[in-house]
């Protein structure tokens, strides 16, 4: 099991692929469910340049390591991943990578989409989002 | 005898102070450490606050050497 927290860029597809060939997900892992959020370059019909995602360093961290041990308490997942960036963003960068591996597809879906939406809604992460004239903070999260 | 305060994100803004260390007082609660922060200001009824990196409500009791925040919803993901 992974959380970490990053101020620098990251391709989720590498970060997957180390983390399995880092021996994270054990072998008999028969799925894997993960989600990746990326940065748009709209929101609320305004164009947006650039983004800077803030956090509550020490809250953030310690919250995203007790979902993922509460996902593995509540599904029969082997592992999970959470990556979350923080720091100055452009449109198509990678924001979030979310992974649970299991024997078979419904507790990684479960656990994946858990994970996901309790960060989204709980974990102290905020948006600013630069705009071609000025900024302005994100005042929430959509539904789904 | 201290607090330490934190107005994460758009909070530190409006209130042009992200942190602050204000002495402790027997009794003191969430809500009366931001009375003191922003001068009174009215907290918005989206806010939420944390004691010690953990959600509370705003009549918790905040002891000595506490670290409490203010933050708006959060919007990561």
């Amino acid at each position: 099991m992974k959380v970490e927290v990053r101020d620098q860029p990251f391709d989720p597809w590498r970060e997957l692929a180390d983390y399995q060939a880092a021996g994270g997900p054990r072998t008999g892992s028969g799925a894997a469910a993960v989600f990746v959020g990326t940065m748009r370059d709209c929101n609320d019909g305004e164009r947006v340049r650039a983004m800077r995602l803030e956090h509550y360093a020490g809250m953030t961290e310690r919250h995203l390591e007790r979902i993922a041990a509460e996902a593995r308490a509540r599904w029969p997942i082997d592992d999970a991943l959470i990556l979350h960036r923080i720091g100055d963003l452009k449109p198509g960068d990678p924001i979030v990578l979310v992974a649970a591996w299991s024997a078979h597809r419904a507790a990684a879906f479960d656990a994946a989409r858990f994970l996901i939406e309790d960060l989204k809604s709980r974990a102290p992460f905020w948006k600013k989002e630069q705009l071609g004239d000025g900024s302005r903070w994100v005042a929430c999260n959509t539904a789904g | 005898m201290a607090v330490k305060v934190k107005l994460l994100a758009s909070l530190g803004e409006r209130h042009d102070r992200r942190e602050a260390v204000i002495d402790h007082v027997p009794g003191m609660r969430v809500a009366d450490v931001w009375d003191l922060v922003t001068s009174g200001a009215a907290m918005a009824p989206n806010t939420l606050t944390a004691i010690n990196f953990e959600y509370c409500r705003r009549d918790a009791a905040v002891a000595d050497g506490d670290e409490v925040a203010f933050f708006p919803p959060v919007t990561g993901g």
